[in-house]
């Protein structure tokens, strides 16, 4: 076991984990934060993505220790006591989601994505989510409110 | 309609599912809890000698080890083939099945416990191949015993009607084609989940990843010897199921067994491969087919011969091996109409209900056919189909009921906006459009395990504070069947969705609904719904009539008001409930649905016996690179018969959903096997389309009203698949000129049929 110190949506935590431990694991097992979902733990769907410093990374092939000194943001930590961040809002009034497992992963993959384009062809949409993998809405809804979203953002 | 019924609905769990708050099993903790590891054998098929539990015992981190002998009794979804042990008892009959569990402190415990098992085999001959199961099977050497005439055969469905072989010989056109099919699998987000706790009452609560928290309820009572009324099973949060978990399974067994042994909660999650593993997909399939046409290309008989590989147990194999065949009775009139479907038991895991249930690969079979023969013939396919449309309100040739029927419109409607009169094979070479059609079930009229209640009930509770919680059965596992009960309350009560709140899937507050397959909830919970929240409604029209000298017939229930035209009456809704609640309080009124009587009297006439029917039709444009033999599926034309979209934005997306996961049959997606061994139980490997590979979708929504629907409604969420798969074979035809039977229609397989045909 090693000691850490996390900063996770804007708190520090001081945590023992193990060395081989992932992120995933460390959010869900020991600190209860169990809306970053594991669906695959081998790198191949996306559900697991949280933010380091911004950028999205898959939680289940990043080991915890190397996100000391780092700011994580999970889906717990997008829109805390506020409105629905306009993706999240999107998803939900759009149909962008059935059964929701993948949802948080979609999420912490669009809000990145749209800081850096925030006028994105449905191509790019396209390209930007092809991470993510959801078995029930074939995409559609999803990418109409990814685009929603950006337009709510660009106003 | 006034209220929410036919508009576009967001989910009412939405924002949970955003903002990460959505509680799925695999995020519930309890104090105390043990981890399951399971052991899984390595053989294909083999004696079970001996098992050493010894050292896994002593492990002071580990609390329990359980072994195949402490669970003796059979089970499986069908009551007629309980074919299944918790754990392998004697023998093991796939690579993966699970031979021995232990409950551990930790997960990494519980993987640790489970490598000091020792277990020796004895391995047997393997069959992994459905001919050999069929043909070459000795005496003695059956997967299971109770297998007729020494051959590995778990069921034989055969239907005839009207000699349709004689006709087909005298037909002006005839087809007899032979296909093969991979079998696929759900793949759905969240694996496979349980939780199991021991209370101090004595009852046992198993909170689980399930379609069907009914059967798994009857499945557990029997295994564990338990009774029914000490037992209850709670669905939270589901992450899809698509079929893959609508049987109960050994691992939720295994867990309540663990916890009932040492009285402790105990989880058991899987991995993705041990999701793989577990399959329950679609079966691989072999089919023959021909269809006979006269001179004006009227279909005279269909005659077609199935085998489907089972893998080693049976789950729905029975009903599967049914709809292979009886679900080709729609949506064309053909009298002369025979099947014969066989399931083998093979040494690979068991295959069972994939959405769209046994129907899809027949689908593509007749309607590749169909295709063919319009050639054959030189007529437009689309007219070739329009002829042959069955009718509304008619019987099929194998007694099934058809009642409302929009097949005409859905074709019609792709037909139009895809622009096929002016561009179907007018396109240049390696761009084509295909179409297809199809119909499927809305809910089986009989229950699979025979009884004389109701298919379900829904309870609706009204309380002094204005709220009205419906009580159901029904598992929502993503296709927004809560937010529907929402819906259906507000409307009949004419009160926003806001008051109406869902308690639900929960065998000890929630009243019996048989599960969410066969695409049964929106026709069956929907119409029990309607039923109960009508009743809430008369009951306080009834109080407030009473009390305010106004005829009980006057008065309506819209916008949180209850009024009546001529304003004499003028109350809000809240007002409405102090009124039936003086002298009484809270009052609970209940709605049920139960299936008419309908069907033959012959042996499997029941098979595909549903209310109503849904129609589709779907035209799709592909673009085949002939260097490559690379299918790239543009844009998919898809109109669907629905009876009534309750919820346009859940149908629309049942309808996308379908041409995914269609899409991802056709091009890519092999469960492939080695020695019996999955090769590919990952995501890499098991190839599903991800956004860049998803094609334009064009849905239109027809609604055809069915007098026994809910507000007309009927199903959506598995007839949309079966039109997908052979409408882009039959576009690559038209793209390339050539025929593809076997799918997945990979690069590899066109560009031989391409350099083959060149």
């Amino acid at each position: 076991m090693e000691k850490i110190q996390l900063s996770i949506n804007g708190s520090v935590r001081t945590i023992l984990i193990d060395s081989h431990e992932t992120i995933l694991e460390t959010l869900r097992n020991r600190l209860n934060l169990t809306g970053t979902k594991q669906c695959c733990n081998e790198g191949t769907c996306g559900s697991c993505t949280i933010l380091l410093d911004g950028k999205p990374v898959l939680g289940c092939l990043t080991l915890a220790n190397r996100c000391v000194d780092k700011e994580i943001v999970t889906i717990e930590g997008v829109s805390p006591g506020n409105d629905l961040h306009p993706v999240q809002k999107y998803l939900v009034q759009d149909g962008g989601l059935q059964c929701g497992f993948c949802t948080p992963g979609v999420v912490m993959t669009s809000i990145p994505f749209l800081e850096k384009n925030p006028n994105p062809s449905r191509a790019e949409i396209r390209e930007g989510i092809a991470g993510n993998l959801c078995r029930c809405t074939g995409y559609k809804k999803i990418i109409e409110a990814i685009e929603d979203a950006a337009e709510e953002m660009n106003r | 309609m006034n209220g929410p019924i036919g508009k576009p609905t967001p989910s009412i769990d939405g924002v949970q599912k955003v903002t990460g708050q959505a509680m799925y099993t695999d995020d519930l903790r309890f104090p105390n809890m043990l981890f399951v590891g399971l052991l899984r054998s390595p053989y294909a098929h083999a004696r079970i000698k001996h098992i050493d539990t010894s050292v896994a015992k002593a492990d002071l981190d580990v609390a329990a080890v359980t072994v195949g002998t402490d669970l003796p009794i059979s089970f499986g979804v069908l009551a007629i083939s309980p074919d299944e042990n918790a754990m392998a008892v004697e023998k093991v009959r796939y690579v993966g099945e699970i031979v021995a569990a232990v409950a551990a402190e930790t997960m990494e415990a519980a993987r640790n416990g489970v490598k000091k098992i020792i277990v020796e085999y004895e391995p047997l001959r393997e069959f992994l191949d459905p001919h050999e199961s069929l043909e070459t099977c000795r005496e003695d050497e059956q997967i299971h015993s109770h297998t007729k005439d020494n051959k590995n055969i778990h069921k034989t469905a055969e239907l005839r009607f009207n000699e349709p072989e004689k006709a087909l010989g005298n037909s002006s056109f005839q087809r007899k084609e032979s296909f093969k099919f991979a079998g696929v699998t759900h793949a759905f987000t969240e694996p496979h989940s349980t939780i199991a706790i021991w209370n101090g009452d004595e009852t046992l609560t198993v909170i689980s990843a399930t379609q069907v928290p009914h059967y798994l309820h009857k499945n557990l009572s029997k295994v564990l010897e338990l009774p029914m009324h000490r037992i209850q099973v709670k669905k939270p949060a589901l992450g899809g199921g698509f079929g893959g978990k609508s049987d109960p399974f050994p691992h939720e067994m295994i867990t309540a067994y663990l916890s009932m042994k040492t009285r402790r909660p105990v989880k058991c999650t899987f991995s993705r491969e041990e999701v793989f593993i577990t399959n329950h997909g679609r079966h691989p399939t072999q089919i023959e087919m021909s269809v006979g046409c006269d001179d004006d290309g009227k279909i005279i008989a269909l005659d077609t011969d199935v085998i489907i590989d089972g893998g080693a147990y049976g789950s729905f194999g029975v009903v599967t091996s049914y709809y292979n065949g009886v679900l080709l009775q729609g949506p064309y009139k053909i009298d002369k109409f025979g099947f014969r479907t066989r399931r083998t038991y093979t040494n690979k895991p068991q295959c069972g209900a994939m959405r769209g249930h046994g129907a899809v690969n027949p689908r593509y079979a007749i309607e590749v056919i169909l295709d063919m023969l319009s050639h054959d013939m030189d007529m437009d396919p689309c007219d070739l189909r329009q002829i042959n449309f069955l009718p509304e309100n008619t019987l099929t040739v194998g007694q099934l009921r058809i009642t409302s029927n929009g097949v005409q419109d859905c074709l019609k409607a792709v037909r139009k906006k895809s622009d096929w009169d002016n561009r179907y094979r007018k396109l240049p070479y390696g761009r084509g459009l295909g179409v297809a059609c199809g119909f499927f079930i809305s809910g089986s009229a009989l229950p699979i395990i025979w009884n004389r209640y109701p298919q379900t009930v829904v309870h609706a509770k009204l309380d002094f504070d204005g709220r009205v919680v419906m009580f159901s059965g029904a598992s929502d596992i993503g296709q927004g069947s809560d937010t529907l009960l929402v819906q259906i309350a507000a409307e009949e009560l004419g009160i926003p969705m806001d008051f109406v709140q869902v308690e639900t899937a929960d065998t000890k507050t929630t009243p019996v609904d048989l599960g969410s397959y066969s695409s049964r909830v929106t026709f069956m919970a929907g119409n029990a719904a309607k039923v109960a929240a009508e009743k809430i409604r008369n009951e306080l029209a009834c109080a407030i009539a009473n009390e305010k000298g106004v005829p009980v017939d006057d008065i309506c229930f819209s916008n949180g008001k209850i009024f009546t035209d001529d304003g004499t009456l003028d109350i809000l809704w809240e007002d409405g409930v102090e009124i039936a609640m003086a002298g009484r309080g809270s009052f609970v009124k209940s709605g049920y649905y139960i299936s008419p009587k309908m069907g033959g009297d012959f042996k499997g006439a029941g098979a595909g016996q549903s209310p109503a029917y849904s129609f589709g039709a779907f035209i799709s444009e592909v673009v085949v690179n002939s260097d490559t033999g690379a299918v790239n599926v543009e844009k998919v034309w898809a109109a669907h018969d629905c009876g009534k979209a309750l919820n346009p934005l859940a149908v629309e997306g049942q309808i996308e959903g379908s041409i995914h996961m269609g899409l991802g049959q056709v091009v890519s997606e092999d469960m492939r096997y080695e020695k019996g061994q999955i090769m590919n139980a990952n995501f890499f490997d098991y190839r599903i389309p991800y956004s860049v590979d998803t094609p334009e979708m064009d849905v239109t929504i027809i609604e055809s009203n069915d007098e026994e629907g809910p507000y007309g409604a009927k199903e959506a969420g598995e007839g949309p698949i079966h039109p997908v798969l052979p409408s882009i074979g039959n576009a690559i035809f038209d793209a390339v000129g050539i025929r593809m039977t076997e799918l997945p229609l990979t690069p590899e397989k066109i560009l031989a049929k391409i350099q083959e045909k060149n």
